[in-house]
């Protein structure tokens, strides 16, 4: 098991208290901070991508300051980087360390793949019912079409 | 059914759906009925179409209502680049049902999540007709005397044709059979078919029209349109596969009907118009009451 606080393998300093999202497929990571708003975060924040993981090859990492997810929150997450784990610091030690698991529906962050859909012409917000976790099958509630991760895009 | 927007086959369950052909039935048998003269039901048509359109109409002139609306965008704000949200908050707050089409998918979904009145989808894109689905269940139960366990043949375009696939969702729930006869290229979509496995029903595919032809209860004819095709040879290596002629339903069975959705372009061939086993007129026709039924039922007249 790896652990993300080895001295030895962090090329980003520690935190005190906050949340720390590692394993986040390498090309992924700015998808990530988009999705959870990280864009106009107001703490600390540390973020990095391209390093070395012994597990994935290459993965992303963000750490940030006084910053606490629910679970509904960083599920949001899940699509764009299935493999993220969650580590919960308090006082610099690791109080909880959790995967991400993919939510029964996604909101906004998807967009529908069939460029007839309503939503690829109208402002208005995606919604799709995730009738597939293992393979990703999202079934837009307007087009009733099967956005697949072969063909997913993010919002 | 008070009040519910109908946008997809599924939004009504099977009783509701046989309510609806059942109240049609009272139509059929008296389709001047003055129970609408208090309301006001919008026709939005942001594509052309004519059957869905006019048999809307007539259902509801029939009934004694009021339509107000458009048959297609060029004379509305929708031009000068009104939002749908929009044009739809705006009628309803003019009307007591809107009735509308549009061509992209999941548009009717949304109209009924925007509008303060319920919406009846009169087609959006490639994606649900349920109305259509209603007529051709209507005709069937007409002709057959029944919907269940019946050997019903989907010719043509499988794969694009949405009546076919929400029929075929439809009848599922019905304990039929269903046999497919297309260009391979033109196959129904695995997830109808995973739909019918899944209620435990067979399914058949074939690409030879005759094959079918013996024991088909219900021989649902539709049209293979040239643009399916990305290489026109394949369109004209297939094109004419695919026709019904009179002379193939001498060895059909005496119950044997022929629907089609319209508008035909040449895969009915016109000598089988006068066979009585030619349906297609009368089902536009039946439209007329299963609309009429629909409009009363959502209204809460019926």
């Amino acid at each position: 098991m790896e652990n993300t606080l080895n001295p030895k393998e962090l090329k980003v300093s520690a935190i005190e208290n906050g949340t720390v999202i590692d394993h986040i497929p390498a090309r992924n990571v700015f998808q990530v901070i988009r999705i959870l708003g990280l864009d106009t975060f107001e703490n600390q924040m540390l973020f990095g991508t391209n390093l070395e993981s012994r597990k994935y090859g290459k993965k992303g990492i963000i750490k940030m300051n006084n910053r606490f997810f629910e679970p509904e929150e960083i599920n949001k997450i899940a699509l764009a980087a299935p493999t993220a784990t969650l580590i919960v610091i308090k006082d610099f030690a690791v109080v909880s360390k959790t995967s991400v698991s993919i939510p029964d529906e996604v909101h906004k962050i998807v967009k529908c793949f069939n460029p007839n859909c309503i939503t690829n012409h109208e402002s208005i917000p995606t919604r799709f019912y995730v009738v597939n976790k293992e393979e990703i099958k999202l079934h837009c509630h307007y087009c009733e079409k099967i956005t697949g991760k072969e063909n997913m895009s993010f919002v | 059914m008070k009040n519910r927007s109908l946008v997809s086959i599924n939004d009504f369950t099977k009783e509701q759906q046989l309510r609806i052909l059942d109240i049609a039935e009272d139509f059929e048998r008296n389709p001047t009925q003055k129970i609408l003269e208090d309301y006001v039901v919008a026709s939005l048509f942001f594509e052309p179409s004519t059957r869905t359109r006019l048999s809307f109409e007539t259902a509801v002139s029939r009934l004694g209502g009021r339509i107000i609306g458009f048959s297609d965008t060029s004379s509305t704000s929708v031009k000068k680049g009104e939002s749908m949200k929009d044009t739809i908050t705006m009628v309803s707050g003019y009307s007591d049902l809107i009735v509308m089409r549009h061509p992209q998918a999941g548009s009717a979904r949304y109209a009924s999540e925007v509008a303060s009145v319920p919406v009846i989808n009169a087609g959006d894109g490639a994606n649900q007709h349920p109305t259509q689905c209603l007529l051709d269940m209507y005709s069937i139960r007409k002709t057959q005397g029944k919907l269940e366990n019946l050997q019903v043949a989907f010719v043509g375009d499988l794969k694009y044709g949405r009546t076919v696939h929400s029929l075929a969702m439809a009848l599922s729930g019905f304990n039929c059979n269903f046999h497919l006869v297309s260009p391979p290229e033109l196959k129904l979509p695995s997830v109808v078919k995973s739909y019918i496995k899944e209620k435990n029903l067979d399914y058949y595919q074939y690409t030879d029209l005759n094959e079918v032809i013996p024991f088909a209860d219900v021989i649902y004819m539709t049209r293979i349109q040239r643009e399916r095709f990305s290489d026109p040879i394949e369109y004209e290596k297939v094109k004419n596969a695919y026709i019904l002629k009179n002379d193939a339903l001498r060895h059909s069975k005496d119950n044997l009907r022929i629907l089609h959705p319209l508008p035909r372009v040449n895969e009915i061939d016109v000598d089988v118009d006068e066979n009585p086993k030619a349906y297609y007129f009368q089902q536009a026709k039946n439209g007329v009451y299963v609309r009429q039924a629909l409009v009363s039922a959502i209204l809460g007249v019926k």
